[in-house]
């Protein structure tokens, strides 16, 4: 029972990580209706950023900050330039758009910072957390902010006017536009968002995962995996579905024999798929009602 | 608007009919193209006959996944993981079995068909982006499986399988890899006139209803669950028989060879040739293999971003890819000729 326990602490602990990366990948989904391949990249990024302004002596939350506005800025730099263009072709031809999104990001961060591993700072502390040794107090301070966010995206989206806004512009852009929003950058504000959102989960994956120029890539397939488990269209689903995704994994891997660190990722996904044929719309997603 | 307002109404989208003729090229282009087609492997290097070979390869994968995404609306991100059953179908036979490379394929080409018919069962359940999640799950999990120790003495495990390069028949004076090249080249015009003359049949025209409105289908008479496991079938199967033609041309099959990348690079190879036009399906499948190295030539340490740049360039310019460049070449063709 005490290995059950633990391997479900365990499982939490870097199911924050997925949770962080999944509300990221949600609030880009329901700005533009895409799952965004290159958000992982995205926040390496950003995460870089702020890396580089702390070792320019800027102090820590200065840089947590700048970053943040950085990384809103550059998420609507990155939708007015480039796919704003794209707005009007194929949705597949938005996802090739994000695909070479990812290999420019992921490339210029290689040549800029290079691809060896760097230690990335914690305000946390690691100390353990109230006595527990699988539960840091940065993986403490990990899942805290995270519902942190979680609670501010509700009030933001339930009880602001531009928020509102958006919720309108992702749903029924037509009608949206006839009441006077602007859709347009109502997706721009989705992109800035989702970026801001991917700088913060950046900044605390990272000292966990060390900072890189892949940190995202495995971070990203599981942050995707839970936003689709929790439903695409509902947060708090995704951040739900990031802790899941995360104790399947270790009780798999746990309990399941034969099965090493290699199929853990297979078995997690195995599971998405079952649960997904079962309920089509994610665990906490509202089913789409289609007119004919 | 009377639907419950908490639900979110989206309309279907209005797609724009394909007509038939559009999913191809005209004779007399094709004809030119297959001459060249012939021709031009006597006058080049060996290196260029595999490039080209490759090129052939890849294209069948491409169109496999237009055929299943241009024909039927479904979406995959798991092709990588049928070419990696049809290459292991066909190394493990001929190298453990030692069965003709020519007839592996066959088998190759069924195996995968099963699996992605039996995929399909299940996938008949999700669409859009649960279905790519679904396929990605697939293409995640196949190098990873290959690699299960109990499956080893078959595949190699982690160290995967050499191939033998076959040589040419009845003492036909060329070399492997010209040989190669023409038994490739049959391969791909069979299949393509296979996929053509499927597009245009009876279950094409079912395929391309579901694509367009399954409702509407399913009440014409479209057995809708049949034709939609079918068409990850067919398109597994064809991916199957590309995967075994890639064993022999490369010699050699390892697991890590089958990520995920692959099933992305074909997935763009599709939309840069133009989804739903079969043609389009090699030079999507060129431009997946020699834009990356034409990005390292540029610059080698930045070619990720040089080719992210390239592939920004064909979208932003023709966002329905070489399909639509084909179409602006036809229409400047005909006003010519008035």
């Amino acid at each position: 029972m005490e290995l059950f326990t633990n391997q479900v602490l365990a499982g939490i602990a870097t199911g924050a990580i997925y949770a962080c990366m999944a509300l990221a990948v949600v609030m880009i989904y329901q700005a533009i209706d895409h799952l965004n391949f290159a958000q992982g990249e995205m926040a390496m990024f950003s995460t870089f950023i702020s890396w580089q302004l702390m070792q320019w002596g800027i102090p820590y939350w200065w840089a947590f900050l700048m970053t943040l506005v950085i990384s809103f800025a550059g998420g609507i730099l990155i939708e007015r330039l480039l796919f704003k263009p794209l707005a009007k072709a194929p949705i597949l031809t938005n996802v090739a758009g994000f695909i070479a999104l990812f290999a420019i990001v992921n490339s210029v961060a290689g040549l800029t910072w290079d691809f060896t591993i760097k230690q990335y700072p914690t305000p946390f502390g690691s100390s353990p957390f109230l006595g527990s040794q699988l539960i840091s107090t940065h993986q403490a301070g990990m899942i805290g902010v995270t519902l942190l966010m979680l609670i501010g995206l509700y009030l933001f989206f339930q009880f602001t006017r531009i928020g509102l806004a958006m919720r309108a512009a992702a749903a029924l852009p037509e009608s949206a536009r006839l009441v006077g929003i602007n859709t347009s950058w109502m997706i721009a504000l989705g992109w800035g968002m989702a970026s801001a959102i991917g700088a913060v989960a950046g900044i605390l994956i990272a000292p966990v995962v060390f900072l890189e120029p892949n940190m995202m890539g495995g971070v990203l397939v599981y942050g995707f995996a839970a936003a689709v488990l929790g439903g695409l269209t509902s947060p708090l689903g995704a951040v739900v579905g990031g802790f899941l995704v995360g104790v399947f994994e270790n009780l798999a891997g746990t309990y399941i024999p034969g099965v090493g660190n290699e199929l853990k990722l297979p078995i997690a996904l195995a599971l998405i798929i079952t649960v997904l044929v079962f309920k089509p719309a994610g665990l906490f997603g509202r089913a789409i009602v289609k007119r004919v | 608007m009377s639907a419950a307002a908490e639900d979110v109404v989206t309309e279907a989208p209005a797609v724009e009919a394909v007509p038939k003729r559009a999913m191809t090229l005209g004779t007399g282009t094709s004809l030119v193209i297959l001459a060249a087609l012939l021709v031009v492997p006597m006058f080049v290097k060996n290196f260029i006959i595999f490039q080209m070979t490759m090129v052939m390869i890849y294209g069948l994968a491409v169109l496999a996944l237009n055929i299943l995404t241009g024909g039927s609306g479904q979406f995959s991100l798991g092709q990588s993981a049928f070419y990696a059953i049809g290459a292991y179908t066909s190394a493990v036979l001929m190298e453990n079995a030692n069965i003709n490379y020519a007839l592996t394929l066959p088998i190759a080409g069924l195996v995968s068909f099963a699996a992605g018919f039996l995929f399909g069962k299940p996938a008949l359940r999700l669409s859009g982006i649960y279905l790519a999640l679904a396929t990605f799950a697939l293409a995640v999990a196949m190098p990873q499986l290959l690699k299960l120790n109990f499956l080893e003495h078959w595949t190699g495990g982690v160290q995967g399988l050499v191939v033998t390069k076959p040589d040419a028949p009845f003492g036909l004076p060329m070399g492997q890899d010209m040989w190669l090249y023409y038994f490739t080249l049959a391969v791909t015009l069979a299949i393509y006139i296979g996929s053509i003359n499927l597009l245009r049949s009876r279950s094409g025209r079912a395929l391309m209803a579901i694509r367009d409105n399954e409702i509407a289908a399913s009440a014409m008479g479209v057995d809708v669950a049949l034709y939609k496991t079918l068409a990850f079938g067919v398109s597994a199967g064809i991916t199957g028989i590309a995967g075994g033609l890639g064993a022999i041309a490369v010699q050699f099959v390892a697991p890590d060879g089958y990520t995920i990348n692959l099933a992305i690079s074909l997935f763009l190879g599709m939309v840069v040739g133009g989804v739903g036009w079969l043609p389009g399906s090699f030079i999507g499948a060129a431009f997946i293999i020699f834009v990356p190295n034409i990005a390292e030539s540029i610059n080698k340490g930045l070619s990720g971003a040089v080719f992210g740049v390239l592939l920004f360039i064909v979208i932003f310019l023709v966002p329905h890819g070489a399909r639509q460049v084909a179409i602006v070449a036809q229409q400047l063709i005909g006003r010519l000729r008035k």
